[in-house]
């Protein structure tokens, strides 16, 4: 029987029982965040003046905050948030990378070197204290700002792995009878680098996912990532801890919401990585 | 080191971003030129006249008018030490677990490692921090007196030099630490897993042990030492994540260092403060690149200093 290789992925991938588990948790965090709501009694900006802080019941699932507001809601909501800045920043994240990347190793020279410095020049800045130093900048905007610079700050290690790649993809047949053919650079680079790289892209954009999350959820905590009145997951365990102790139900469902999809996240990245690339060790590329 | 040189000039800009944020709320504007913060001077000519500044050795005048460089030498080494122990701590115990579950690959010790290390990469700073936190009021509360302190940096009673003080600091230290270290230690014991997995089946490691070096003399000897050489280019990256991992410590806990002292200074609008953080974290990754390059050096037999 002949396989082909997306096949072979997908057969890899599913013997993988972690990666799995992953992807049904995500899935499941993804019902949940978008089909979760329509079966709850209040809205995430709803709120219940007659039931303050009050525990889990069968009447608000996660419990009240201190104004009324229906901790399962506003989970839901934050977890939409941070699963749709987690994918589009993925998204566009790698995207960058991957033109970046390609079109510096497949040119070479002086544009390669001057895209590679402008990468140094953003990994020796830590790209969290500049996100938070913008921060006044999208204060009373839209998010989507916050989802613009968090990708233009998280691109370099990948372009780093792309560029990489793409000098030696340069030197193969295949691309060198393109380039004597006469193929424009802007045709040879995205019909036959970016492809061959694809693999590593997807992986790429899989951990980039938690990455964001993750980063996201940190600035939010510190009220330079999503805005009041809006909520996301860090902004919510922000608001919850300083009465965690007693009222255990105002963080501990973010924060437990938050762990499972980075872990998931990672799980599935890990599991496409052992898929598409058996032999290479985990982890260990930069 | 071509890295390292880019790097270098890199930092002008670094302040430059520095001076983005917006409109210091003072609106006297005299005041403002005196702090070099007005917002109607060029960004370029406020920009030259900071660089010059501190090209001279003074990072300017925070907003509430005291020195720049005395509030960082006050707050310099609470950070620094916070990051030192908590980066020595992550990368040891990281690559001793590292290696240990790799030699056991797949007993148990291996699988529960890998377990809570995902976790613990999963799981921001600020969440490990906090649940830290709570356990430590948890256990203070059933032991009836405070065993682990969670604010601050040390108890005003103690404030001179001593055993007692010494102790009362160490309490301090433990939580903000302890939580800067364990996403390290998950970090670090995943890649050195992997790269001792690498290592433990290559010839080299074959031809070790069939010259007569017992299992121990080979993956000590012969082993470790390639192993570790990845690790030292991600500690370089790894200190930015770190210092970004303090300022959530710092706040958390209550520190009085650099990190926290980042947070209220952008929330305050407070242009030549936080540029001077960003121009200390980058020389601080800066120096990590350079002490990865140096340790790389040193343990490689393949790179020679020419």
């Amino acid at each position: 029987m002949r396989l082909t290789r997306g096949q072979l992925v997908r057969r890899r991938f599913k013997r993988n029982r972690l990666a799995v588990f992953g992807l049904v948790t995500l899935i499941a965090m993804f019902f949940l965040a978008f089909i979760g709501p329509f079966f709850s009694k209040y809205k995430w900006d709803e709120l219940d003046f007659l039931n303050l802080l009050q525990p889990p019941s069968g009447e608000h699932w996660f419990g009240t905050t201190q104004i009324g507001g229906d901790v399962f809601a506003l989970t839901m909501r934050g977890l939409q948030k941070s699963l749709i800045i987690g994918l589009l920043v993925a998204l566009f994240s790698t995207g960058i990378a991957a033109m970046v990347g390609a079109f510096a190793g497949y040119l070479g020279g002086k544009i390669d070197k001057a895209m590679m410095w402008v990468v140094d020049l953003l990994l020796v800045l830590p790209a969290f204290l500049l996100i938070a130093v913008m921060s006044p900048l999208y204060r009373g905007k839209t998010w989507l700002i916050f989802v613009v610079l968090l990708a233009a700050f998280g691109w370099m290690i990948t372009s780093r792995i792309v560029r990489g790649m793409a000098m030696s993809l340069r030197e193969r047949d295949f691309i060198r009878a393109a380039r004597y053919m006469g193929v424009p650079t802007r045709t040879i680079v995205f019909r036959h680098l970016i492809p061959n790289v694809a693999s590593i892209l997807i992986i790429a954009a899989t951990l980039d996912v938690g990455g964001t999350i993750l980063s996201e959820t940190g600035l939010s905590y510190l009220g330079f990532g999503i805005q009041p009145p809006d909520v996301s997951l860090g902004s919510l365990i922000a608001d919850g801890t300083n009465s965690a102790l007693t009222y255990p139900w105002l963080f501990c469902f973010a924060g437990g919401a938050l762990v499972l999809t980075v872990l998931s996240v990672s799980f599935i990245g890990d599991g496409l990585r052992d898929a598409f690339d058996p032999g290479a060790s985990t982890g260990a590329n930069s | 080191m071509g890295y390292f040189l880019a790097a270098i000039a890199l930092n002008p800009r670094s302040n430059y971003e520095g001076r983005n944020p917006p409109l210091p709320a003072s609106t006297v504007e005299k005041k403002l030129s005196d702090l070099n913060m007005n917002d109607k001077t060029p960004v370029v000519e406020r920009y030259f006249t900071w660089v010059g500044g501190v090209v001279r050795g003074d990072l300017g005048t925070t907003l509430n008018e005291k020195s720049v460089n005395s509030e960082i030498s006050r707050r310099i080494w609470v950070s620094l030490r916070l990051l030192l122990i908590g980066s020595i701590i992550g990368s040891v115990l990281g690559v001793v677990t590292g290696v240990v579950s790799a030699v056991r690959q797949y007993k148990p010790f291996d699988r529960y490692f890998s377990i809570a290390s995902y976790v613990f990469l999963s799981a921001p700073v600020f969440l490990i921090a906090l649940l830290l936190k709570f356990g430590a009021i948890n256990l203070n509360n059933k032991l009836g007196f405070t065993f682990i302190y969670t604010v601050g940096e040390y108890s005003p009673e103690f404030q001179g030099a001593g055993l007692s003080s010494l102790i009362n600091r160490i309490q301090h230290l433990i939580l903000p630490t302890l939580s800067i270290a364990l996403g390290g230690i998950a970090f670090y014991s995943r890649y050195q897993r992997n790269a001792m997995l690498d290592v433990l089946s290559s010839d080299h490691l074959r031809t070790a042990r069939a010259k007569g070096l017992t299992k121990r003399q080979a993956l000590f000897k012969h082993g470790l030492r390639v192993a570790i050489l990845p690790l030292t280019t991600f500690f370089a990256y790894s200190f930015g994540l770190l210092i970004t991992g303090a300022a959530f410590t710092e706040t958390i806990f209550g520190w009085n260092g650099m990190g926290q002292w980042f947070v209220t200074s952008v929330q305050a609008n407070d242009i030549n403060s936080t540029a001077a953080v960003i121009l200390f974290s980058s020389v601080l990754v800066l120096l990590s690149g350079f002490l990865a390059d140096i340790v790389t050096a040193a343990l490689d037999p393949r790179v020679r200093l020419r």
